[in-house]
């Protein structure tokens, strides 16, 4: 595997490429492009759950002045393929859940298309709806595997019998509500078709995956679909291919010639891109008097659509934390009738953590241990789950690299000791993990444009992971030239392919893909090129995948303080020691991580999705009901690397760090807010009502 | 949004005028709810009448010692005024903890009175909603119904006035200045806003065309030893759980005179007179305040997610009380 | 209706729906994308301007209730091709990452500091009676909570506001 010799570029905290366009909001997003007479598009939703449309009357709709179009199934171009439910839009009656598209209003102003979309009467033949997820249903099934391709249940050892006959043990429920993305930048296109080309202005976390997608799904030669999304707003998981785009581009099919432009409202952003699912987990273990864990077992209920399945893998990192001889994991999915759920920031890792590190919390004051001690015990040798033996694993040097800086030493381990004034103060600690994802495939160009400038291309995007400059850096060092000869070029499917921005899987990815460039291009080229001289390669998978498991680790410190009067949390300090290989940049990794760690907490204190069951939909659908936090929420951040170094995942040594910050977090919330308070809240959010007493 | 005529009056005659001629129009100044509403299709008025310059944007000293506040003076300029920072901290307070600086910066003090209330189903217009279309029936009754009312509910709204600043007013017993075709009226702040009854989709006692114009706070002797408490699911930018606002006034150890009225738990400002009238000549201690609060609170009917706001507002109740005795 | 803005310097005559909101004449007639439309409802910020010099939302203000008005955007902050503090600053703290809030975090920030030079207290401020104000990081953070942030770049946004309030000297 190629290292690099020297390194110059990578490992430098330099600011973004990309800053002085995004601080004066002159970076084009994807509605900001400016055509002359664009359509405007608004979609009409279902008010049913479950039904069919038995009627559509368009005619009100259709009168107001600058109205150009109402689609409905009626009328709407057919797509090829219509094999994935959740894509196949305005196709056919069928409604599968509240706020579907039923109906779509192409106009000349964005006040107009609103307004008419208001005035489509849609009929339907209502249906009982069912979208209530329980861990007692009877229709619970086991799914053929969990995102993205891990095995449903795992076994190993006896875990019955060895729980049943422990002398310490725990066996608790803990519950993550129903959460969505909310990206500062809703789902947008702006559609142009013409002459047999589909150009797409899209926010998307994958442009080629989109143009394949909907060239199958349209029926067209993906050669003649473009996708160009040079900075996309936040995605978090959310923004891969969802009904939103589809609808536009069966507009701009319908008004061949004229662009159509559609964003999502903020209100639209809670029905059809995407959400997490809620689950309920239950933990059950056991151990013996020396603090070692004799039995394990993590078993989730979840909920997926009836019309396309997606799994979430929250048991997952469960099969690798922690030492122990007799483990079971198992997931069980409800298909209900709502939207599709999807990737959403850790996927499996954010809610399962959160539950298994609240778990061994608990099991740590059973056992009368130190947290951070009872942890450190069950350090494991290898990878349960494979039998491999770990490319790296630092997360005993995490927790007490943590635990220094972060003064825990001296804790005073009873809950509800400490209190200054009306402040109720407490500590916690969870670990983190996130495997290392590396997609195969992706392509990057290089050529030499005279004047020492170097021209690196590829479909990469940034969604505020930093790829403009991390990329610009690993070119830099791989071809052995300053930051500043690089001209990087990512977001266009005139540009090589690139995987998606998934899985934190970008850097390594996309790096190990420029990196294959270089390497070609300096054999064929050497070091003095010709002007145009030029080489393509692409990053093949990583041939150590079946040697070795490959995990990046961390650990997160959370102090808690609670008012006694009112159940208020506040945050003030959190801190991060992350173990992620070579850090392409301090600066934006850094970034990486406190927003991942505001996630966390986040999702321990404010996030939940409302659905009224009667009615089928989210009803705090807005940025005033459903909150993310506010700046006032969050306090100061402590984070550290440990050196780290793996030649084992790809050229650069480095891991993907845009997820592990959420994993953990929230149960070192959850576990101070049990120190300061003495109340051990299993299910998210911890409101005030959870705590008043 | 439905397309609607927009209307710049001379002068506030002429406003009412207008308004009085169209039953379905709507006076506009700052916007930030009734704007918000409009998109959304929840209120639907084909004339806004833009009174945002016709008001007074002064806060005038009264010769009584009170203000009177001109009601196009913003939530920002009424909360860094000097006399109303020292005087009556509480309405600062309340602006400051009532929304963020930019909405602070357009909100009037008319419009931030009448602002609806923020019941997901008020705001939703596919799902029913008494308040939104009289008959259809109260979907948080039996729904999402954690934020909504504990007090002077009916069987046909649960929602609560989402107002901070209307609730020091509340306390500190403003006074309206209303003009309207049939003339001017000075409507006690207490009697702005309404129970629901049977006539939820009457959020206010105002007739149709009655525009606020002012209001006035009456000199209040210990109004400048007065707080307002608001509790919410964070830190900041969030409408109240619970909120309180509070002054007071010992004399030897003892409470001579009070005033509290409670945010959050009906679809009015909650004037809580009888834990005032629990408390004047008790001593200024814990123990009274916690059982002036219990005794307003005992008529308090929770529904099945908000039954947290009982405790919740007795312990505001009694430590914003504390806070004022000068109790660390 | 016919109305008059000064957008960034320059003076514009547009015809608008009544219905247009002001970030709406800034985005669809103007091609002025300085302010982001993150939620239309006032709940996040992205859409902060400067209209006749305080910080407001522009989602809620309906242009023609606004003829006239002088607005600024984070396009109009740079003058003459140099960033401006506020922006340097964010840039050198690394107080973004998808960067669709952050030139309503800027607009609001610069606003924000003219309203804690004129003396305005705000939520946190212990005793709203006292004359001055001073603007720590708990005041930083209170006075910045109308503007969101889902990729929470706050902890950086804080300190880049810190640093242009204190007028520091940029590495």
């Amino acid at each position: 595997m190629t290292t690099l010799a020297e390194r110059r570029a990578i490992g430098e905290p330099l600011s973004r490429r990309d800053g002085p366009q995004k601080v004066t909001g002159t970076a084009p997003f994807a509605y900001e492009y400016r055509f002359d007479n664009p359509l405007y598009l608004f979609p009409v939703q279902s008010e049913v759950a479950r039904g069919r449309v038995t009627r559509i009357d368009p005619s009100a709709a259709g009168a107001l002045p600058g109205v150009v179009a109402v689609l409905s199934h009626e009328n709407a171009p057919r797509l090829a393929d219509t094999s994935d439910q959740e894509l196949a839009v305005l196709q056919a009656r069928d409604v599968s859940f509240r706020g579907q598209y039923v109906a779509a209003v192409l106009a000349e102003t964005l006040e107009t298309a609103r307004y008419a979309a208001s005035l489509v009467r849609v009929s339907y033949d209502e249906m009982p709806h069912d979208v209530e997820l329980r861990a007692d249903r009877g229709d619970l099934y086991a799914p053929e595997h969990v995102n993205p391709v891990n095995p449903t249940d795992t076994e190993e050892g006896d875990f019955d019998r060895a729980f049943s006959s422990a002398t310490v043990k725990l066996d608790e429920t803990y519950t993550t509500p129903m959460e969505h993305h909310n990206p500062m930048e809703p789902h947008t296109t702006i559609a142009l078709w013409g002459a047999g080309d589909l150009t797409l202005y899209e926010s998307t976390q994958g442009p080629y995956a989109v143009r394949e997608t909907l060239a199958r799904v349209l029926g067209i030669d993906p050669d003649r679909v473009r996708i160009i999304a040079p900075y996309v707003g936040g995605g978090f998981g959310s923004k891969t291919l969802h009904a939103n785009t589809i609808l536009a581009a069966l507009a701009a099919v319908a008004v061949e010639g004229s662009p159509v432009k559609f964003a999502l409202t903020r209100q639209q952003m809670f029905s059809g891109v995407g959400y997490r699912t809620p689950t309920v987990q239950r933990i059950r273990l056991s151990a013996g008097q020396d603090g070692h864990l004799t039995a394990t077992s993590h078993d989730v209920v979840e909920q997926t659509a009836k019309i396309k399945e997606f799994a979430e893998n929250a048991a997952v990192p469960t099969r690798t934390m922690y030492a122990t001889q007799n483990r079971r994991t198992t997931h069980r999915l409800a298909a209900l009738d709502v939207p599709v759920p999807t990737w959403m920031r850790a996927p499996g890792e954010a809610p399962g953590m959160f539950a298994l590190e609240s778990a061994m919390d608990e099991m740590a004051i059973k056992c009368g241990l130190d947290p951070v001690e009872f942890r450190i015990r069950n350090e494991p040798e290898l990878d349960a789950e494979t039998g491999l033996p770990y490319s790296s694993r630092n997360l005993v040097a995490c927790l007490l690299e943590g635990a220094r800086r972060f003064g825990w030493a001296g804790r005073d381990p009873r809950p509800r000791a400490r209190q200054e004034g009306r402040w109720l103060v407490g500590t916690g600690v969870a670990s983190s993990t996130f495997p290392v994802v590396r997609f195969p495939g992706s392509v990057a160009r290089i050529s030499y444009a005279g004047g020492g400038r170097y021209v690196v291309e590829m479909a990469a995007v940034d969604i505020g992971t930093g790829t403009w400059t991390a990329l610009s850096q690993i070119a830099a060092d791989a071809l052995a030239v300053d930051v500043a000869d690089i001209d990087l070029r990512i977001g266009d499917t005139t540009q090589p392919e690139a995987t998606i921005e998934g899985g934190s899987s970008g850097i390594t990815s996309w790096g190990t893909a420029i990196f294959e460039a270089a390497r070609v291009f300096r054999d064929r080229h050497g070091d003095r090129p010709a002007e145009g001289a030029r080489a393509e390669a692409a990053a093949a998978g990583n041939p150590e995948a079946g040697n070795y498991a490959m995990h990046a680790f961390g650990a997160c410190f959370a102090q808690a303080r609670v008012d006694a009067d009112t159940g208020e949390v506040r945050i003030p300090q959190m801190a991060g020691v992350f173990a992620a290989g070579k850090i392409i940049n301090p600066k934006t990794a850094r970034s990486q991580i406190i927003g991942g760690m505001t996630w966390g907490l986040s999702m321990a204190l404010h996030e939940e999705s409302l659905v009224d069951a009667r009615f089928g939909h989210v009803m705090n659908h807005d940025f005033a009901g459903y909150h993310v936090p506010a700046n006032a929420d969050i306090g100061q951040f402590d984070i550290a690397w440990i050196d780290e170094e793996d030649h084992h995942v790809n050229p650069m040594g480095s891991k993907g760090i845009g997820e592990i910050g959420i994993v953990g977090s929230s149960a070192a919330i959850a576990n101070a807010v049990f120190h300061a308070t003495g109340i051990r809240v299993r299910d998210l959010p911890i409101t005030p009502a959870k705590l008043l007493r | 949004m439905k397309p609607f005529r927009f209307d710049r009056a001379g002068d506030i005659s002429g406003a009412v005028a207008t308004l009085a001629r169209e039953p379905a129009g709507e006076f506009l100044a700052g916007g930030t709810n009734l704007v918000d509403l409009m998109k959304l299709g929840v209120m639907e008025p084909d004339v806004l009448v833009d009174v945002r310059r016709l008001t007074s944007g002064e806060i005038e000293d009264l010769p009584d010692g009170g203000l009177r506040i001109g009601a196009a003076v913003t939530n920002s300029e009424l909360a860094a005024d000097r006399r109303v920072r020292s005087r009556y901290p509480v309405l600062s307070q309340a602006l400051l903890a009532g929304a963020s600086g930019q909405l602070r910066n357009l909100a009037t003090t008319g419009g931030n009175l009448l602002q609806r209330t923020r019941c997901v189903y008020f705001y939703d217009t596919t799902t029913p909603c008494n308040k939104r279309e009289p008959g259809t029936g109260c979907s948080a009754l039996e729904g999402c119904n954690k934020d909504h009312a504990i007090l002077g509910a009916s069987p046909h709204c649960v929602a609560t006035q989402p107002s901070d600043m209307a609730v020091a007013m509340t306390a500190l017993d403003a006074v309206v200045v209303v003009r309207g075709p049939g003339g001017e009226r000075r409507i006690p702040a207490a009697e702005l806003h309404r129970l629901p009854g049977d006539e939820p989709q009457r959020d206010t006692t105002l007739e149709h065309a009655e525009l606020i114009i002012a209001v006035e706070l009456p000199p209040l002797a210990f109004s400048s030893n007065s707080r307002y408490r608001k509790v919410r699911e964070r830190a900041s930018y969030a409408f109240a759980l619970v909120s309180v606002a509070a002054a007071l006034q010992v004399r030897d150890g003892a409470v001579h005179d009070v005033r509290i009225a409670l945010g959050g738990v009906a679809h009015k400002p909650w004037r809580a007179r009888k834990a005032e009238d629990a408390l004047r000549g008790r001593p200024a201690a814990e123990e009274s305040f916690r059982a002036a609060a219990e005794a307003e609170l005992a008529a308090a009917v929770p529904l099945r997610e908000n039954s947290y706001k009982v405790p919740l507002a007795g312990n505001i109740i009694t430590r914003t009380l504390l806070d004022l005795t000068g109790a660390p | 209706m016919e109305i008059s803005l000064k957008a960034d310097g320059k003076e514009h005559r547009i015809a608008v729906d009544p219905r247009t909101t002001l970030l709406d004449a800034l985005r669809e007639h103007l091609g002025i994308y300085g302010a982001k439309k993150g939620c239309d409802h006032g709940q996040c910020g992205a859409c902060t301007i400067l209209l006749d010099g305080k910080r407001v939302n522009s989602c809620l203000a309906l242009a023609v209730a606004h003829d006239g008005a002088e607005i600024i955007t984070a396009e109009g902050l740079a003058a003459d091709g140099e960033l401006h503090a506020m922006q340097r600053s964010f840039i050198e703290h690394d107080a973004f990452q998808c960067g669709y809030c952050t030139p309503g975090q800027i607009v609001s920030a610069v606003g924000m500091l003219a309203e804690a030079e004129a003396g305005w207290p705000s939520h946190v401020t212990r005793d709203v009676s006292a004359e001055e104000t001073r603007l720590t990081d708990d005041e930083i953070r209170e006075r910045m909570s109308g503007n969101l942030c889902r990729c929470g770049a706050y902890a950086n946004i804080v300190s880049a506001v810190r640093e242009a309030a204190e007028g520091g000297a940029f590495r």
